[in-house]
Protein backbone atom coordinates (compact mmCIF):
# COMPACT_ATOMS: atom_id res chain seq x y z
CA UNK A 1 0.00 0.00 0.00
CA UNK A 2 1.28 3.42 -0.70
CA UNK A 3 0.69 6.25 1.28
CA UNK A 4 -1.75 9.48 0.44
CA UNK A 5 1.97 10.96 0.22
CA UNK A 6 3.38 8.79 -2.45
CA UNK A 7 0.36 8.53 -4.63
CA UNK A 8 0.93 12.05 -5.00
CA UNK A 9 4.32 12.04 -5.79
CA UNK A 10 3.33 9.80 -8.72
CA UNK A 11 0.80 12.07 -9.82
CA UNK A 12 3.42 14.96 -9.90
CA UNK A 13 5.98 12.48 -11.27
CA UNK A 14 3.87 11.33 -14.64
CA UNK A 15 2.89 15.48 -14.98
CA UNK A 16 6.30 16.28 -14.89
CA UNK A 17 7.03 13.28 -17.15
CA UNK A 18 4.29 14.07 -19.69
CA UNK A 19 5.51 17.67 -19.93
CA UNK A 20 9.15 16.35 -20.69
CA UNK A 21 8.15 14.28 -23.40
CA UNK A 22 6.13 17.07 -25.43
CA UNK A 23 9.17 19.72 -25.06
CA UNK A 24 11.32 16.88 -26.66
CA UNK A 25 8.97 16.24 -29.44
CA UNK A 26 8.08 20.24 -29.92
CA UNK A 27 12.11 20.94 -29.99
CA UNK A 28 12.74 17.94 -32.21
CA UNK A 29 10.23 19.18 -34.67
CA UNK A 30 11.83 22.37 -34.91
CA UNK A 31 15.53 21.00 -35.08
CA UNK A 32 14.16 18.34 -38.05
CA UNK A 33 12.50 20.98 -39.77
CA UNK A 34 15.95 23.48 -40.32
CA UNK A 35 18.15 20.47 -41.16
CA UNK A 36 15.83 19.48 -43.92
CA UNK A 37 15.79 22.60 -45.30
CA UNK A 38 19.44 23.19 -44.96
CA UNK A 39 19.82 19.51 -46.30
CA UNK A 40 17.27 20.42 -49.29
CA UNK A 41 19.20 23.44 -50.00
CA UNK A 42 22.56 22.18 -50.03
CA UNK A 43 21.80 19.20 -52.24
CA UNK A 44 19.63 21.36 -53.96
CA UNK A 45 16.63 19.27 -53.45
CA UNK A 46 15.13 23.18 -53.90
CA UNK A 47 16.45 25.75 -55.09
CA UNK A 48 18.72 27.98 -53.03
CA UNK A 49 18.20 31.26 -54.70
CA UNK A 50 14.55 30.87 -53.87
CA UNK A 51 14.48 28.80 -50.58
CA UNK A 52 17.86 30.26 -49.48
CA UNK A 53 18.70 27.66 -46.10
CA UNK A 54 18.95 28.31 -42.03
CA UNK A 55 22.64 29.16 -42.77
CA UNK A 56 22.25 31.54 -45.25
CA UNK A 57 19.72 33.32 -43.22
CA UNK A 58 21.48 33.36 -39.87
CA UNK A 59 24.19 34.70 -41.60
CA UNK A 60 22.61 37.22 -43.02
CA UNK A 61 20.82 38.29 -39.81
CA UNK A 62 24.22 38.77 -38.09
CA UNK A 63 25.49 40.95 -40.97
CA UNK A 64 22.30 42.89 -40.70
CA UNK A 65 22.72 43.68 -36.72
CA UNK A 66 26.54 43.98 -36.53
CA UNK A 67 26.17 46.42 -39.60
CA UNK A 68 22.81 47.88 -37.57
CA UNK A 69 20.62 47.72 -41.03
CA UNK A 70 18.21 45.49 -39.19
CA UNK A 71 16.93 47.55 -36.35
CA UNK A 72 15.78 50.69 -37.73
CA UNK A 73 13.49 48.66 -40.16
CA UNK A 74 12.68 46.48 -37.14
CA UNK A 75 11.49 49.27 -34.96
CA UNK A 76 9.98 50.82 -37.73
CA UNK A 77 7.28 47.94 -37.68
CA UNK A 78 6.99 47.29 -34.14
CA UNK A 79 6.10 51.00 -33.77
CA UNK A 80 3.48 50.98 -36.37
CA UNK A 81 2.44 47.57 -34.67
CA UNK A 82 1.98 48.61 -30.77
CA UNK A 83 0.87 51.67 -32.47
CA UNK A 84 -2.14 50.35 -34.63
CA UNK A 85 -3.02 47.41 -32.00
CA UNK A 86 -3.31 50.10 -29.14
CA UNK A 87 -5.32 52.46 -31.39
CA UNK A 88 -7.69 49.83 -33.24
CA UNK A 89 -8.41 47.97 -29.73
CA UNK A 90 -9.36 51.57 -27.42
CA UNK A 91 -10.94 52.86 -30.17
CA UNK A 92 -13.24 49.44 -30.67
CA UNK A 93 -14.12 49.47 -26.96
CA UNK A 94 -15.01 53.52 -27.16
CA UNK A 95 -17.05 52.80 -30.34
CA UNK A 96 -18.64 49.69 -28.59
CA UNK A 97 -19.40 51.84 -25.22
CA UNK A 98 -21.06 54.43 -27.51
CA UNK A 99 -23.16 52.12 -29.26
CA UNK A 100 -24.26 50.63 -25.97
CA UNK A 101 -25.16 54.07 -24.16
CA UNK A 102 -27.05 55.21 -27.68
CA UNK A 103 -29.33 52.24 -28.34
CA UNK A 104 -31.07 54.41 -31.57
CA UNK A 105 -27.53 55.09 -32.58
CA UNK A 106 -26.06 51.19 -32.61
CA UNK A 107 -29.52 50.49 -34.55
CA UNK A 108 -28.68 53.21 -37.05
CA UNK A 109 -25.17 51.90 -37.52
CA UNK A 110 -26.13 48.27 -37.54
CA UNK A 111 -25.92 47.73 -41.38
CA UNK A 112 -23.13 50.11 -42.02
CA UNK A 113 -20.81 47.85 -39.16
CA UNK A 114 -22.01 44.88 -41.29
CA UNK A 115 -21.04 45.99 -44.46
CA UNK A 116 -17.47 47.36 -42.92
CA UNK A 117 -16.88 43.70 -40.99
CA UNK A 118 -17.35 41.91 -43.85
CA UNK A 119 -15.09 44.00 -45.89
CA UNK A 120 -11.68 42.85 -46.63
CA UNK A 121 -9.82 46.01 -45.16
CA UNK A 122 -6.94 45.67 -46.63
CA UNK A 123 -8.86 46.45 -50.05
CA UNK A 124 -9.08 50.09 -48.70
CA UNK A 125 -5.36 50.38 -48.30
CA UNK A 126 -5.10 52.55 -51.39
CA UNK A 127 -8.03 54.95 -50.43
CA UNK A 128 -6.07 55.36 -47.01
CA UNK A 129 -2.84 56.05 -48.51
CA UNK A 130 -4.17 58.48 -50.57
CA UNK A 131 -6.17 60.12 -47.66
CA UNK A 132 -3.58 60.07 -45.47
CA UNK A 133 -0.45 60.29 -47.45
CA UNK A 134 2.00 57.50 -48.08
CA UNK A 135 3.55 57.42 -44.56
CA UNK A 136 3.45 56.35 -40.74
CA UNK A 137 0.19 57.17 -40.50
CA UNK A 138 -0.84 55.73 -43.32
CA UNK A 139 0.30 52.13 -42.12
CA UNK A 140 -0.68 53.10 -38.50
CA UNK A 141 -4.28 53.31 -40.04
CA UNK A 142 -4.32 50.04 -41.78
CA UNK A 143 -2.82 48.46 -38.51
CA UNK A 144 -6.22 50.79 -37.14
CA UNK A 145 -8.66 49.21 -39.42
CA UNK A 146 -8.15 45.66 -39.48
CA UNK A 147 -8.62 45.34 -36.09
CA UNK A 148 -11.39 48.21 -35.00
CA UNK A 149 -14.25 47.15 -36.54
CA UNK A 150 -13.94 43.52 -35.41
CA UNK A 151 -13.17 44.62 -31.58
CA UNK A 152 -16.46 47.13 -31.77
CA UNK A 153 -18.39 44.16 -32.83
CA UNK A 154 -16.89 41.57 -30.26
CA UNK A 155 -17.56 43.99 -27.32
CA UNK A 156 -20.68 45.23 -28.54
CA UNK A 157 -22.11 41.69 -27.92
CA UNK A 158 -20.14 41.13 -25.26
CA UNK A 159 -22.04 44.34 -23.31
CA UNK A 160 -24.99 42.90 -24.50
CA UNK A 161 -24.90 39.50 -22.73
CA UNK A 162 -24.13 40.81 -19.42
CA UNK A 163 -26.42 39.05 -16.90
CA UNK A 164 -29.64 41.41 -16.95
CA UNK A 165 -30.03 40.39 -13.42
CA UNK A 166 -27.08 42.46 -12.09
CA UNK A 167 -28.67 45.83 -14.34
CA UNK A 168 -31.74 45.13 -11.81
CA UNK A 169 -29.49 44.97 -8.70
CA UNK A 170 -28.06 48.16 -9.60
CA UNK A 171 -31.55 49.77 -10.86
CA UNK A 172 -33.09 48.41 -7.39
CA UNK A 173 -30.10 51.22 -6.23
CA UNK A 174 -31.51 53.56 -8.63
CA UNK A 175 -28.14 53.25 -10.64
CA UNK A 176 -28.11 55.40 -13.68
CA UNK A 177 -27.45 53.96 -16.96
CA UNK A 178 -23.24 55.23 -16.73
CA UNK A 179 -23.35 53.53 -13.26
CA UNK A 180 -24.72 50.08 -14.66
CA UNK A 181 -21.72 50.37 -17.25
CA UNK A 182 -19.29 51.05 -14.53
CA UNK A 183 -20.18 48.75 -11.81
CA UNK A 184 -21.04 46.00 -13.97
CA UNK A 185 -20.96 45.76 -17.86
CA UNK A 186 -17.67 47.31 -18.24
CA UNK A 187 -15.61 44.21 -15.27
CA UNK A 188 -18.60 41.72 -16.60
CA UNK A 189 -16.73 42.35 -20.37
CA UNK A 190 -13.27 42.57 -19.42
CA UNK A 191 -12.57 38.86 -20.43
CA UNK A 192 -14.17 39.75 -23.31
CA UNK A 193 -11.83 42.49 -24.24
CA UNK A 194 -8.84 40.78 -22.98
CA UNK A 195 -9.11 37.81 -25.50
CA UNK A 196 -9.98 40.13 -28.28
CA UNK A 197 -6.40 41.92 -27.45
CA UNK A 198 -4.65 38.64 -28.33
CA UNK A 199 -6.59 38.57 -31.15
CA UNK A 200 -5.96 42.22 -32.32
CA UNK A 201 -1.98 41.79 -31.87
CA UNK A 202 -2.17 38.88 -35.32
CA UNK A 203 -5.01 41.37 -37.28
CA UNK A 204 -2.69 44.27 -36.13
CA UNK A 205 0.38 42.73 -37.89
CA UNK A 206 -1.25 41.91 -40.88
CA UNK A 207 -2.46 45.63 -41.33
CA UNK A 208 0.57 46.96 -40.79
CA UNK A 209 2.78 44.54 -43.05
CA UNK A 210 0.60 44.76 -45.89
CA UNK A 211 0.60 48.54 -45.37
CA UNK A 212 4.51 48.73 -45.71
CA UNK A 213 4.09 46.31 -48.74
CA UNK A 214 2.08 49.13 -50.07
CA UNK A 215 3.57 52.62 -49.34
CA UNK A 216 6.55 52.29 -47.20
CA UNK A 217 10.53 52.75 -47.61
CA UNK A 218 11.47 51.09 -44.03
CA UNK A 219 9.90 48.42 -42.14
CA UNK A 220 9.77 44.65 -41.82
CA UNK A 221 7.29 44.53 -45.09
CA UNK A 222 8.95 47.02 -47.19
CA UNK A 223 12.45 44.28 -46.41
CA UNK A 224 10.36 41.59 -47.58
CA UNK A 225 9.07 43.58 -50.58
CA UNK A 226 12.48 44.67 -51.58
CA UNK A 227 14.53 41.05 -50.98
CA UNK A 228 11.16 40.24 -53.39
CA UNK A 229 11.74 42.54 -56.13
CA UNK A 230 15.78 42.39 -56.05
CA UNK A 231 15.61 38.13 -55.68
CA UNK A 232 16.88 38.43 -52.23
CA UNK A 233 15.16 35.70 -50.80
CA UNK A 234 17.25 35.14 -48.42
CA UNK A 235 16.34 38.43 -47.03
CA UNK A 236 12.90 38.22 -47.71
CA UNK A 237 12.98 35.04 -44.75
CA UNK A 238 14.81 36.98 -42.80
CA UNK A 239 12.55 39.57 -42.17
CA UNK A 240 9.64 36.71 -41.73
CA UNK A 241 11.56 35.13 -39.23
CA UNK A 242 11.84 38.67 -37.45
CA UNK A 243 8.61 39.03 -37.94
CA UNK A 244 7.54 35.30 -36.49
CA UNK A 245 9.89 36.39 -33.57
CA UNK A 246 8.18 39.56 -32.49
CA UNK A 247 4.58 39.06 -33.16
CA UNK A 248 4.98 35.60 -31.07
CA UNK A 249 6.57 38.26 -28.26
CA UNK A 250 4.20 40.73 -28.38
CA UNK A 251 1.74 37.70 -28.29
CA UNK A 252 3.48 36.15 -24.92
CA UNK A 253 3.74 40.07 -23.52
CA UNK A 254 -1.01 40.50 -24.31
CA UNK A 255 -0.56 36.87 -22.61
CA UNK A 256 1.52 38.53 -19.28
CA UNK A 257 -1.26 41.70 -19.29
CA UNK A 258 -4.26 38.89 -19.27
CA UNK A 259 -2.88 36.76 -16.59
CA UNK A 260 -2.30 40.28 -14.79
CA UNK A 261 -5.59 41.72 -15.49
CA UNK A 262 -7.85 38.60 -14.64
CA UNK A 263 -5.46 38.08 -11.19
CA UNK A 264 -6.30 41.75 -10.40
CA UNK A 265 -9.82 42.37 -11.25
CA UNK A 266 -11.52 39.52 -10.54
CA UNK B 1 -54.48 57.04 7.45
CA UNK B 2 -52.62 56.15 4.03
CA UNK B 3 -51.98 52.51 3.71
CA UNK B 4 -47.97 52.11 3.05
CA UNK B 5 -48.14 50.49 -0.75
CA UNK B 6 -51.43 50.60 -2.90
CA UNK B 7 -51.45 49.34 -6.07
CA UNK B 8 -54.92 50.40 -8.13
CA UNK B 9 -55.85 48.65 -11.38
CA UNK B 10 -52.54 48.00 -12.62
CA UNK B 11 -52.42 45.87 -15.52
CA UNK B 12 -49.07 45.49 -17.66
CA UNK B 13 -48.15 43.86 -20.82
CA UNK B 14 -45.01 42.60 -22.82
CA UNK B 15 -45.01 43.71 -26.50
CA UNK B 16 -43.05 42.07 -28.80
CA UNK B 17 -43.05 42.36 -32.54
CA UNK B 18 -45.25 39.30 -32.65
CA UNK B 19 -48.06 40.26 -30.43
CA UNK B 20 -48.38 41.24 -26.73
CA UNK B 21 -48.98 39.41 -23.50
CA UNK B 22 -50.86 40.77 -20.76
CA UNK B 23 -48.76 39.44 -17.62
CA UNK B 24 -50.93 40.84 -14.79
CA UNK B 25 -54.14 42.03 -15.24
CA UNK B 26 -56.37 44.73 -13.16
CA UNK B 27 -54.62 43.91 -9.43
CA UNK B 28 -55.27 46.06 -6.80
CA UNK B 29 -54.71 45.84 -2.82
CA UNK B 30 -52.41 47.59 -0.31
CA UNK B 31 -49.76 46.94 2.14
CA UNK B 32 -49.82 48.09 5.59
CA UNK B 33 -45.90 49.16 7.23
CA UNK B 34 -44.30 46.39 8.42
CA UNK B 35 -46.81 43.79 7.16
CA UNK B 36 -44.95 40.82 5.17
CA UNK B 37 -47.10 39.94 2.42
CA UNK B 38 -46.73 36.88 0.20
CA UNK B 39 -47.96 36.88 -3.36
CA UNK B 40 -48.03 32.85 -4.21
CA UNK B 41 -49.26 31.47 -7.72
CA UNK B 42 -47.88 28.99 -10.52
CA UNK B 43 -44.66 29.79 -12.73
CA UNK B 44 -45.68 32.64 -15.33
CA UNK B 45 -48.99 34.23 -13.11
CA UNK B 46 -47.16 37.62 -13.62
CA UNK B 47 -45.59 37.00 -9.49
CA UNK B 48 -42.28 38.59 -10.54
CA UNK B 49 -43.65 41.10 -12.98
CA UNK B 50 -45.75 42.97 -9.69
CA UNK B 51 -42.53 43.19 -8.16
CA UNK B 52 -40.36 44.72 -10.46
CA UNK B 53 -42.95 47.15 -10.89
CA UNK B 54 -42.93 48.30 -7.42
CA UNK B 55 -39.17 48.53 -7.83
CA UNK B 56 -39.43 51.14 -10.37
CA UNK B 57 -37.75 48.47 -12.79
CA UNK B 58 -40.43 48.38 -15.39
CA UNK B 59 -43.35 50.50 -15.61
CA UNK B 60 -46.98 48.73 -15.48
CA UNK B 61 -49.30 49.69 -18.67
CA UNK B 62 -52.25 50.69 -16.99
CA UNK B 63 -53.30 51.67 -13.16
CA UNK B 64 -51.58 53.77 -10.59
CA UNK B 65 -48.94 52.42 -7.97
CA UNK B 66 -48.76 54.32 -4.45
CA UNK B 67 -45.82 54.53 -1.82
CA UNK B 68 -46.31 55.96 0.93
CA UNK B 69 -49.29 57.99 -0.82
CA UNK B 70 -47.15 59.36 -3.70
CA UNK B 71 -46.88 57.53 -7.33
CA UNK B 72 -43.69 54.98 -7.27
CA UNK B 73 -41.63 57.02 -9.88
CA UNK B 74 -42.04 60.22 -7.27
CA UNK B 75 -41.13 58.39 -4.29
CA UNK B 76 -37.18 58.58 -3.00
CA UNK B 77 -37.92 55.60 -0.81
CA UNK B 78 -35.20 53.45 -0.78
CA UNK B 79 -36.70 50.03 -1.68
CA UNK B 80 -34.41 46.59 -1.35
CA UNK B 81 -34.54 44.03 -4.06
CA UNK B 82 -33.32 40.12 -3.31
CA UNK B 83 -33.62 37.81 -6.38
CA UNK B 84 -33.41 33.78 -7.02
CA UNK B 85 -29.91 34.16 -7.11
CA UNK B 86 -27.76 36.17 -4.99
CA UNK B 87 -26.33 38.17 -8.01
CA UNK B 88 -23.00 39.46 -5.85
CA UNK B 89 -20.54 40.76 -8.71
CA UNK B 90 -17.80 38.23 -8.72
CA UNK B 91 -15.56 40.84 -9.55
CA UNK B 92 -16.14 42.64 -5.84
CA UNK B 93 -15.05 41.46 -2.62
CA UNK B 94 -18.12 40.54 -0.07
CA UNK B 95 -17.49 44.33 1.30
CA UNK B 96 -17.33 45.92 -1.92
CA UNK B 97 -20.59 44.12 -2.85
CA UNK B 98 -22.48 45.24 0.01
CA UNK B 99 -21.38 48.83 -0.28
CA UNK B 100 -22.53 48.99 -3.80
CA UNK B 101 -25.85 50.66 -2.67
CA UNK B 102 -24.19 53.64 -0.94
CA UNK B 103 -21.58 54.25 -3.77
CA UNK B 104 -24.41 54.20 -6.37
CA UNK B 105 -25.89 56.99 -3.87
CA UNK B 106 -22.82 58.87 -3.65
CA UNK B 107 -22.46 58.49 -0.37
CA UNK B 108 -19.43 58.41 2.10
CA UNK B 109 -18.57 54.64 1.93
CA UNK B 110 -16.64 54.56 4.78
CA UNK B 111 -19.04 55.32 7.08
CA UNK B 112 -20.90 52.39 5.88
CA UNK B 113 -18.37 49.83 6.75
CA UNK B 114 -18.92 49.42 10.66
CA UNK B 115 -22.47 49.07 9.96
CA UNK B 116 -21.96 46.38 6.63
CA UNK B 117 -19.90 44.66 9.55
CA UNK B 118 -22.30 44.16 11.79
CA UNK B 119 -24.65 43.18 9.70
CA UNK B 120 -22.45 40.78 8.23
CA UNK B 121 -22.56 39.50 12.38
CA UNK B 122 -25.87 39.46 11.98
CA UNK B 123 -26.42 36.89 9.47
CA UNK B 124 -23.69 34.90 11.05
CA UNK B 125 -20.88 35.51 8.53
CA UNK B 126 -17.34 36.62 9.94
CA UNK B 127 -14.48 37.00 8.38
CA UNK B 128 -15.78 37.22 5.17
CA UNK B 129 -15.69 40.58 3.88
CA UNK B 130 -12.34 40.56 2.22
CA UNK B 131 -13.23 37.41 0.06
CA UNK B 132 -14.80 37.44 -3.41
CA UNK B 133 -18.28 35.34 -3.55
CA UNK B 134 -17.03 32.28 -5.42
CA UNK B 135 -15.39 31.25 -1.89
CA UNK B 136 -18.45 31.36 -0.11
CA UNK B 137 -21.22 28.74 -0.26
CA UNK B 138 -24.99 29.33 -1.77
CA UNK B 139 -26.38 29.89 1.10
CA UNK B 140 -23.61 32.38 2.48
CA UNK B 141 -23.90 33.98 -0.86
CA UNK B 142 -27.58 34.69 -0.12
CA UNK B 143 -26.90 36.13 3.19
CA UNK B 144 -24.34 38.41 1.96
CA UNK B 145 -26.96 40.02 -0.68
CA UNK B 146 -29.34 40.07 2.30
CA UNK B 147 -26.38 42.48 4.04
CA UNK B 148 -26.23 44.54 0.79
CA UNK B 149 -30.09 45.11 0.30
CA UNK B 150 -30.43 45.60 4.10
CA UNK B 151 -27.55 48.34 4.04
CA UNK B 152 -29.59 50.66 2.79
CA UNK B 153 -31.83 50.46 4.94
CA UNK B 154 -35.07 49.95 2.64
CA UNK B 155 -38.35 50.95 3.90
CA UNK B 156 -39.78 47.99 1.48
CA UNK B 157 -38.49 44.84 1.10
CA UNK B 158 -39.15 43.14 -2.84
CA UNK B 159 -38.21 39.22 -2.18
CA UNK B 160 -38.58 37.30 -5.57
CA UNK B 161 -38.10 33.53 -4.76
CA UNK B 162 -35.15 34.24 -3.06
CA UNK B 163 -34.89 31.07 -1.03
CA UNK B 164 -35.86 28.51 -4.33
CA UNK B 165 -32.44 27.98 -5.22
CA UNK B 166 -31.02 26.82 -1.97
CA UNK B 167 -31.02 23.39 -0.32
CA UNK B 168 -34.01 22.75 1.82
CA UNK B 169 -31.99 22.87 5.09
CA UNK B 170 -30.22 26.52 4.11
CA UNK B 171 -33.81 27.37 2.83
CA UNK B 172 -35.42 26.61 6.11
CA UNK B 173 -32.56 28.21 8.30
CA UNK B 174 -32.42 31.94 6.12
CA UNK B 175 -36.23 31.92 5.79
CA UNK B 176 -35.68 32.06 9.49
CA UNK B 177 -33.28 34.78 9.63
CA UNK B 178 -34.74 36.92 7.24
CA UNK B 179 -38.43 36.48 9.45
CA UNK B 180 -36.53 37.51 12.26
CA UNK B 181 -34.46 40.35 10.55
CA UNK B 182 -37.56 41.82 9.18
CA UNK B 183 -39.53 41.67 12.51
CA UNK B 184 -36.94 42.94 14.73
CA UNK B 185 -36.59 45.97 12.41
CA UNK B 186 -40.28 46.44 10.98
CA UNK B 187 -39.62 46.14 7.47
CA UNK B 188 -42.59 45.75 5.29
CA UNK B 189 -41.88 42.59 2.86
CA UNK B 190 -43.48 41.38 0.10
CA UNK B 191 -42.36 38.12 -0.87
CA UNK B 192 -43.22 36.31 -3.99
CA UNK B 193 -42.87 32.42 -3.81
CA UNK B 194 -44.58 29.26 -5.14
CA UNK B 195 -43.86 27.09 -2.31
CA UNK B 196 -47.19 27.11 0.18
CA UNK B 197 -45.62 26.39 3.21
CA UNK B 198 -43.09 29.17 2.48
CA UNK B 199 -45.47 31.94 2.28
CA UNK B 200 -47.35 30.27 5.20
CA UNK B 201 -44.29 30.18 7.35
CA UNK B 202 -43.11 33.84 6.79
CA UNK B 203 -46.08 36.24 6.11
CA UNK B 204 -48.90 37.93 7.40
CA UNK B 205 -51.47 37.64 4.77
CA UNK B 206 -51.46 35.71 0.99
CA UNK B 207 -52.49 36.77 -2.04
CA UNK B 208 -53.06 33.58 -4.33
CA UNK B 209 -52.71 34.62 -8.29
CA UNK B 210 -54.47 33.34 -11.31
CA UNK B 211 -52.77 32.42 -14.63
CA UNK B 212 -52.90 33.89 -17.88
CA UNK B 213 -52.69 36.43 -17.82
CA UNK B 214 -52.06 36.83 -13.30
CA UNK B 215 -55.02 38.17 -11.19
CA UNK B 216 -55.91 38.09 -7.64
CA UNK B 217 -57.62 35.02 -7.14
CA UNK B 218 -58.41 35.21 -3.51
CA UNK B 219 -56.38 36.42 -0.30
CA UNK B 220 -55.97 34.29 2.80
CA UNK B 221 -54.64 35.67 6.47
CA UNK B 222 -52.39 33.98 8.63
CA UNK B 223 -54.00 33.18 12.02
CA UNK B 224 -52.31 35.72 14.45
CA UNK B 225 -50.89 32.08 16.00
CA UNK B 226 -48.75 31.61 12.95
CA UNK B 227 -47.73 35.30 12.81
CA UNK B 228 -45.83 35.04 16.24
CA UNK B 229 -43.84 32.11 15.46
CA UNK B 230 -40.30 32.22 13.57
CA UNK B 231 -40.96 30.32 10.05
CA UNK B 232 -39.39 27.29 11.40
CA UNK B 233 -41.59 26.99 14.86
CA UNK B 234 -44.59 27.63 12.37
CA UNK B 235 -44.47 24.37 10.29
CA UNK B 236 -44.55 22.59 13.61
CA UNK B 237 -47.55 24.44 14.49
CA UNK B 238 -51.25 22.42 14.06
CA UNK B 239 -52.66 25.64 12.43
CA UNK B 240 -50.24 25.84 9.86
CA UNK B 241 -51.54 22.05 8.25
CA UNK B 242 -55.27 23.56 8.18
CA UNK B 243 -53.94 26.58 6.39
CA UNK B 244 -52.16 24.90 4.16
CA UNK B 245 -54.73 22.18 3.20
CA UNK B 246 -57.24 25.18 2.64
CA UNK B 247 -54.54 27.07 0.07
CA UNK B 248 -54.23 23.51 -1.38
CA UNK B 249 -57.35 23.16 -1.83
CA UNK B 250 -58.08 26.05 -3.59
CA UNK B 251 -54.93 25.58 -6.06
CA UNK B 252 -56.66 22.54 -6.91
CA UNK B 253 -60.33 23.87 -7.43
CA UNK B 254 -58.49 26.56 -9.97
CA UNK B 255 -56.10 23.83 -11.93
CA UNK B 256 -59.57 21.81 -12.37
CA UNK B 257 -61.71 24.52 -13.58
CA UNK B 258 -58.83 25.33 -15.57
CA UNK B 259 -58.18 28.69 -14.27
CA UNK B 260 -54.64 28.00 -13.35
CA UNK B 261 -52.49 27.30 -16.59
CA UNK B 262 -50.75 24.75 -16.78
CA UNK B 263 -46.84 25.22 -16.86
Amino acid sequence: MKTDRQLFEQYHQNLKREKRIIHVWQISIIIAFFLIWEAASRLYWVDPLLFSSPSRIFQSLLDRFAAGTMVPHLSVTLFETILGFLIGTIGGVIVATLLWSFTRFSKIMDPYLVVLNAMPKVALGPMIIVAFGPGYTSIIMMGVLVSVIITTLTVYSAYNEVDPNYLKVLKSFGATRWQCFKEAIFPATLPTMISTLKVNVGLSWVGVIVGEYLVSKEGLGYLIIYGFQVFDFTLVMSSLVIIALLAAMMYKVVEKIEAWLIKHTK
Amino acid sequence: MVNFLTLEHVTHHYFSKEGYTKAIDNISFSVDEGEFVSILGPSGCGKSTILSIIAGIIKNTQGNVYLEGKPIKDSKLAIGYMLQQDYLFPWKTIMNNILLGPKINRKNTDSYKKAALELLQEVGLQNVENQYPSSLSGGMRQRAALVRTLINDPKILLLDEPFSALDYQTKLKLEDLVGTILKTYNKTAILVTHDIGEAIAMSDRILLMNKGPGSLAKIFSVPKELREETPLEVRKHPQYQILFDEIWEELDKREETGKVGVI
